[in-house]
């Protein structure tokens, strides 16, 4: 890296709001940039990894504020600048790509118009400029239709293609910098390599520099030249790619690497008669068909991984087993009887035997009650415990997910992390003491230090009590670490089941290998080997 | 999915004329007995009864009302003996040319001061606009008349009550519901000009308005160009709930300015025991709310991509 160097901060502090104090999130931090480079940011969520980055354009978020450091962009001291001087720069010669495209592209407007808003009020190009311009870079970015796609509304486009056409309008400027915040967690993982890949041809081929903030190191070995590992607002190692992947020096980033490692030990035993049997079931929402002859085996004591992308019909599946949805063909067997289709005709003892917990643990816990409400009722409900017999079982489910009794049982929801919200959502599945858990997604939000825990204490339960775990998930590490057999669905259809050793042992069936084969590796010359290979096959 | 929406409208109109007819069937009285007052005589009742039709079962008579009401015949004013339609007639077009006037000073007045105040948040014009207008909303109607008439009709640069005659210019018609109009739009500006300003700072925290910021945006066109096209379902819908209020609900400002509007005419009415006109009069009330309603139901439809735009 011999560039001149285009971003230089140092020392930066920034603080965020909580209530009415002031705490600092980012506690001085370095960071050089040269013309051309491409630096991975990397850290667990409220590692300050965005809050840097944003800084970066000399922006902070409502709520936060830069408070120490210098910020200079190519000469330009952006913290004694003007807010006019830096909005002439914001987006002109340092842009933005986020995390969610969806939820970033305004739902009023084409995504042409918002592609050409940039440029021409920047006085950049003149819209007709600006609009072929667009459609140039939709084909770089390798969009179908590249003609006509910029005439469509955001809800029109897939999350992948959003994606791709919010990195074709951050290109729009030919900015000098840009800031790329989580761009494919979002993403299934055949998606995310299509969209890694067409971010990294095109910042190459306009030599762009790059910031890529993500909390996969697998990812971002793709396409960094660099790597920096943020912890609570601190540095904790600087190094090139390859380096750092074959030598990280300091115990947290060796901990990032170990995460993936975690599995249970294979099981030797062969399984018992069902628990769960679903048998050619067909479901749609209104007359969109969602599921097409499902069928699959749920057996006692082990755990089912649910595969699949996004729209596959893998939480559709859930639905219909728990009765949410009633399914237009076919039935559920539960312990060999058939389960009625609909929830409301099920018996409350039906009901307790299958529970659920979800993604969004936040949404899923009501905010307003405490632990001891919100545990403590399904245990009344499904059990009929009352008062002392009650409070004993809630402490008893808590100690069981390794929350302090005392500390937790009168807190709120809003008072615990993410991780201990997830556990508190498993604690009320336990209470029912159901017989199957459906885990829809769950790992799917939390940093990867607080999925292990997850995953940990889930193994442990199952092995304490016995239970069946259908496992929701599009992560493949997740699925290797704790499966014992998995169901590959796509499009509504099931493309592969069997024991994880079957599946994950050649040879795939085409999707299955599909899927596999686009799970990052911690080789920075993964994606273009695989791109080369998936070329070679045609 | 608007002309199921249309369909909804005139089906809620039909069980509105339903609960009108019925509504009035259950007052206490008899018509004819009424209408006869102590001259009654049980032939004459009898007689007037066979005339008024009060001998037919209800469904009859509802019929007849609403068949004739879809015509625009609304029968007869008990109380004046002429036809209601011509009672009617002048006084709906006072009182929406008054609902007009108000409306297009208030609506520009709130959207305006409701973008501004949520462009300059927490500023002290945000502060004064939102004073002001809570203080218009929170005095009584009648009050903020007076305080208009003494502060601009007493000092005779309008006048404090409106004549209207078929040989009024609209330049001196404008000039002499001024008043009127002025307290109106003081009424309902609040309302409207709060939506805007909510409706559009729930928008300022979505990730789209952090991307227009960081496209280098000014605050102006973010609020807009990108928030205001999202905002516009809401304040469509307070805009059309307080036309509405503007047609139905101005008796009090129709009183305290003499304007021969249809509140006064139902106030009236109601004090004669005129069912008749009471009816109709009910039933042009529903028709504005409905049809206001309806109208504000498809521009939001229009507004929204997302339903304008299938995938």
């Amino acid at each position: 890296m011999s560039g001149d160097i285009l971003l230089k901060i140092e020392d930066l502090r920034i603080e965020g709001r909580s209530g009415d104090t002031w705490s600092e999130i980012v506690k001085g931090v370095d960071l050089t940039l040269h013309r051309g480079e491409v630096l991975g940011l990397i850290g667990e969520s409220g590692a300050g990894k965005s809050t840097v980055g944003l800084a970066a354009m000399g922006y902070a978020r409502d709520g936060c504020r830069i408070t120490g450091g210098t910020i200079e962009f190519d000469g330009i001291d952006l913290r004694r600048t003007s807010e006019a001087q830096r909005r002439g720069l914001r987006g002109k010669r340092i842009a933005y790509v986020a995390q969610s495209a969806a939820a970033s592209f305004n739902p009023a407007h084409r995504l042409i118009d918002q592609y050409a808003e940039g440029p021409v009020t920047h006085g950049v190009m003149g819209r007709d400029k600006a609009e072929e311009d667009a459609i140039e870079l939709y084909r770089r970015m390798q969009l179908p239709d590249p003609e006509g796609i910029g005439f469509r509304y955001p809800h029109q486009v897939s999350g992948g293609q959003l994606q791709r056409a919010m990195t074709a309008m951050a290109m729009a400027c030919r900015p000098d910098l840009i800031i790329f915040d989580e761009p494919t967690t979002a993403l299934d993982v055949t998606t995310q390599i299509e969209v890694l890949a067409a971010i990294r041809d095109i910042v190459r081929q306009f030599d762009t520099a790059a910031i890529y903030i993500t909390h996969d190191l697998a990812v971002v070995a793709q396409a960094a030249d660099r790597i920096k590992v943020l912890l609570r607002g601190e540095e904790v190692e600087e190094a090139e790619t390859r380096a750092m992947l074959a030598a990280p020096r300091e115990d947290y980033t060796k901990s990032l690497w170990a995460v993936r490692s975690f599995a249970r030990p294979e099981r030797t035993d062969s399984p018992g008669a069902a628990l769960v049997s679903v048998q050619g079931v067909s479901a749609a929402y209104g007359k969109v068909p969602v599921l097409e002859d499902v069928s699959f085996d749920l057996h006692p004591g082990r755990t089912m991984a649910v595969v699949g992308e996004s729209g596959s019909g893998k939480s559709t599946t859930a639905r219909v087993i728990t009765g949410l949805l009633p399914p237009s063909a076919g039935t559920v067997l539960f312990e060999g009887s058939p389960l009625p289709p609909a929830l409301k005709s099920r018996t409350r003892d039906q009901l307790r035997q299958v529970q659920m917990i979800y993604q969004m643990a936040d949404t899923a816990l009501n905010p307003k009650l405490r632990l001891r409400e919100l545990i403590g009722r399904p245990a009344q409900m499904y059990l009929g415990l009352r008062g002392r017999a009650l409070e004993a079982r809630v402490r008893d489910l808590l100690a069981l997910i390794e929350l302090e009794p005392d500390t937790y049982i009168d807190r709120l929801p809003g008072e615990l992390s993410g991780g201990q919200k997830q556990r508190i959502g498993i604690a009320r599945a336990l209470a029912a003491e159901p017989k199957l858990i459906i885990c829809d997604e769950v790992t799917s939000a939390l940093d990867q230090i607080v999925q292990e825990g997850i995953l940990k204490l889930l193994t442990r339960l199952q092995d304490e009590l016995g239970l069946s775990y259908m496992f929701i998930t599009h992560d493949i590490a997740t699925v290797r670490a704790i499966a014992d057999d998995v169901v590959v669905m796509q499009k509504g259809r099931v493309v592969d089941k069997g024991p994880k050793a079957q599946i994950f042992a050649p040879p795939h069936e085409p999707y299955t290998e599909l899927l596999l084969s686009s799970v990052p590796e911690m080789d920075p010359d993964w994606l273009t080997g695989l791109l080369e290979r998936r070329a070679a096959q045609g | 999915m608007i002309l199921t929406r249309v369909a909804l409208g005139i089906g809620l109109l039909f069980v509105v004329s339903l609960v009108i007819f019925w509504a009035t069937e259950l007052l206490p009285g008899d018509l004819a007995s009424q209408l006869l007052g102590q001259s009654a005589t049980p032939e004459t009742l009898a007689a007037l009864r066979e005339q008024l039709g009060l001998n037919d079962p209800a469904p009859v008579r509802y019929w007849n009302w609403l068949s004739g009401a879809l015509t625009g015949d609304f029968g007869v004013s008990l109380a004046t003996n002429r036809p209601i339609a011509d009672l009617i007639g002048a006084r709906l077009g006072n009182t929406v040319f008054l609902a007009l006037y108000a409306a297009a000073l208030s609506v520009p007045i709130a959207l305006t001061l409701g973008i501004l105040s949520a462009l300059w948040r927490n500023s002290i014009f945000d502060r004064a606009a939102n004073a002001g207008a809570l203080g218009a909303i929170s005095l009584p109607e009648f009050f903020v008349a007076y305080i208009l008439v003494l502060w601009l009709a007493q000092t005779g640069l309008f006048p404090s009550m409106v004549r209207i005659n078929p040989t009024t210019t609209m330049g001196e018609r404008l000039y002499m519901t001024f008043l009127p109009a002025l307290t109106l739009t003081l009424v309902v500006t609040a309302h409207m000009m709060r939506m805007t300003r909510a409706a559009i700072i729930n928008l300022m925290a979505s990730p789209y308005i952090e991307m227009a910021r960081l496209k280098g945006l000014s605050p102006l066109r973010i609020v807009l160009r990108h928030a205001l096209p999202n905002a516009l379902a809401p304040i469509i819908n307070v805009v059309a709930l307080n036309l509405a209020y503007l047609i139905t609900g101005v008796v009090v400002v129709e009183v305290v300015f003499v304007y021969p509007g249809l509140g006064q005419l139902m106030v009236d009415a109601v004090s004669n025991r005129d069912i008749a006109v009471v009816q109709a009069v009910a039933l042009i009330f529903a028709t504005a709310y409905v049809g206001l309603n309806l109208i504000a139901d498809v521009l939001s439809t229009l507004s929204n991509p997302r339903l304008m735009h299938r995938r």
